[in-house]
């Protein structure tokens, strides 16, 4: 992608996470995030991959070595594996949860509450709960939450992980989509080659915990992915250059 | 069918218990002051019912009250508990040590401090008591029980302390509160009747009262009768708290 700009929205320069009580969690690893890129992080569980973006997000700081971050209070979102709604407010309230919680006036974040509800294909579902909700549902609504605040930074922690195979190419396709419209930086946590090589520009592969950069594959496709991408000598050459340093990553370690 | 069932099959074990007791009762010639028969126990309750309802109204709002005082006093600690650690630690011995100290032993210091011509204080801050640890560890363990990445979104969008509280925490507890709220009202009847007991004078006029007076008497019949209403009073409020929480839970999650 060689129009994006290179200025790094936020770096991970040789952090590390160590619990006490229950050692080293993550790195030295270092990660660069520019503006705009859509960065997929795979590895085995229990890598660090979570903490990680906990690491990006500010919810944690790192024991050793450094975070940097280019972005402010509120331009930074995050969507967990499970949905994370609140079961006492409806779609639209919880939705619009990050805009109240930042001081909008309630009328103005329920309107663009519902205006995200509608980008992730939820239009006529925001007074549902959660629990009134499939599970492709409340993913578009947390999906939404995060996408309320027009953030610059995305993190996605498995956000398909729980959900049914076509629901989580469509959601895949979805989140393509809403990012040619905005270009927030994305890093996305998975399990899955496939999706990795699916959804990023640049697939960085995590050793097995604690978890350093085992290496990094690009994919080099546009974004949205055209259609047939799946089925492409491009997407099979990048799944197995991503498999083969995944399986290396395992084998230094055993 | 399996409904019907799960009606019919109890109603005839009763149906049969009832019918051996009255048999048993007329054919080994129990003296009714041992075991009256049903029939007996039956025209009981038919001639005292003015005095039972009065009775058992009593009792009910005894435990009534009871419940609102351990509910209010309940929450206020359980809140500064979950809010200040030191609250926390200052306070959680104390109140383990008078939840594992048998309600009875303290009565008798309650009813001298309620003053004796106040039995009725006196029952209500024992059902009190003893309402109140249902209700009190429910709220401390729902105040802490929201979902931790739910607490995690909160930390990102920069939610004050006064934030989390209200539109995370306290919304967290509700099952949690509603849980301890249905435990403590059948102990809060419990603790009216323990109260009663305890307590030993006919001021307070509750069902417990008229078991005793019966059983001084050796009136066994007006005993039973008098037990009976307690049960079916204690098993109507548990009918009405379940639904209660039905209702409760249906708003909180919507559905």
């Amino acid at each position: 992608m060689p129009s994006l700009p290179a200025i790094p929205i936020a770096t991970l320069d040789a952090a590390e996470v160590s619990y006490p009580g229950r050692g080293p969690a993550l790195g030295p690893f270092d990660l660069t995030l520019a503006a705009g890129e859509i960065v997929a992080l795979v590895g085995p569980s229990g890598c660090g991959k979570s903490t990680a973006l906990r690491l990006l997000a500010g919810l944690e700081a790192p024991s050793r070595g450094r975070v940097t971050r280019a972005t402010a209070r509120g331009e930074t979102s995050l969507v967990f594996q499970a949905a994370t709604l609140a079961p006492w407010l409806s779609a639209q309230a919880n939705v619009a949860l990050p805009l109240t919680l930042g001081g909008l006036a309630p009328g103005q974040a329920k309107q663009r509450a519902l205006e995200a509800l509608w980008r992730v294909g939820l239009r006529g579902a925001q007074s549902a709960r959660p629990a009134q909700l499939s599970g492709g549902m409340a993913m578009r609504a947390s999906l939404a939450r995060a996408l309320v605040t027009h953030p610059k930074l995305l993190l996605l922690d498995e956000p398909f992980a729980a959900l049914d195979e076509i629901t989580r190419r469509a959601l895949a396709d979805d989140v393509l989509a809403i990012w040619a419209e905005e270009r927030p930086a994305i890093v996305f946590v998975t399990h899955n080659v496939e999706e990795a090589v699916y959804m990023a520009g640049r697939v960085v592969v995590m050793t097995p915990g604690p978890g350093r950069v085992a290496g990094e594959a690009r994919v080099a496709a546009p974004t949205p992915r055209p259609h047939g991408f799946r089925t492409s000598e491009l997407f099979r050459s990048a799944a197995e250059r991503v498999s083969e340093l995944l399986a290396r990553a395992m084998g230094a370690a055993a | 069918m399996r409904r019907l069932g799960s009606i019919v099959a109890p109603l005839c074990l009763a149906l049969l218990l009832i019918v051996g007791w009255e048999a048993a009762c007329r054919g080994f010639d129990v003296p009714p002051y041992l075991l009256p028969a049903p029939s007996a126990v039956g025209a009981a309750l038919i001639h005292n019912a003015p005095t039972l309802a009065v009775a058992a109204w009593r009792t009910l709002v005894m435990a009534l009250e009871a419940l609102l005082a351990a509910s209010l006093f309940a929450c206020a600690l359980a809140l500064a508990v979950s809010l200040s650690r030191t609250v926390d630690q200052t306070v959680r011995p104390l109140a383990v040590a008078l939840q594992v100290t048998p309600v009875v032993a303290i009565a008798p210091l309650i009813v001298i401090w309620a003053g004796i011509d106040h039995p009725g204080r006196a029952i209500v801050a024992l059902a009190a008591i003893v309402a109140f640890f249902p209700i009190f560890s429910g709220a401390v363990r729902g105040l802490g029980a929201a979902d931790p990445d739910l607490d995690r979104l909160f930390d990102l969008y920069g939610a004050t302390p006064f934030q989390r509280l209200i539109r995370l925490r306290l919304p967290s507890a509700v099952p949690f509160l509603i849980e301890g709220h249905k435990v403590a009202a059948g102990l809060a009847i419990v603790g009216a009747v323990v109260a009663e007991f305890v307590a030993g004078s006919g001021g307070a006029q509750g069902l417990a009262w008229r078991i005793l007076e019966a059983g001084r008497r050796l009136q066994t019949a007006n005993m039973f009768a008098a037990i009976l209403a307690l049960a079916l009073m204690a098993a109507a409020l548990h009918v009405v708290f379940q639904a209660l929480e039905r209702r409760a839970l249906v708003w909180w999650r919507g559905r």
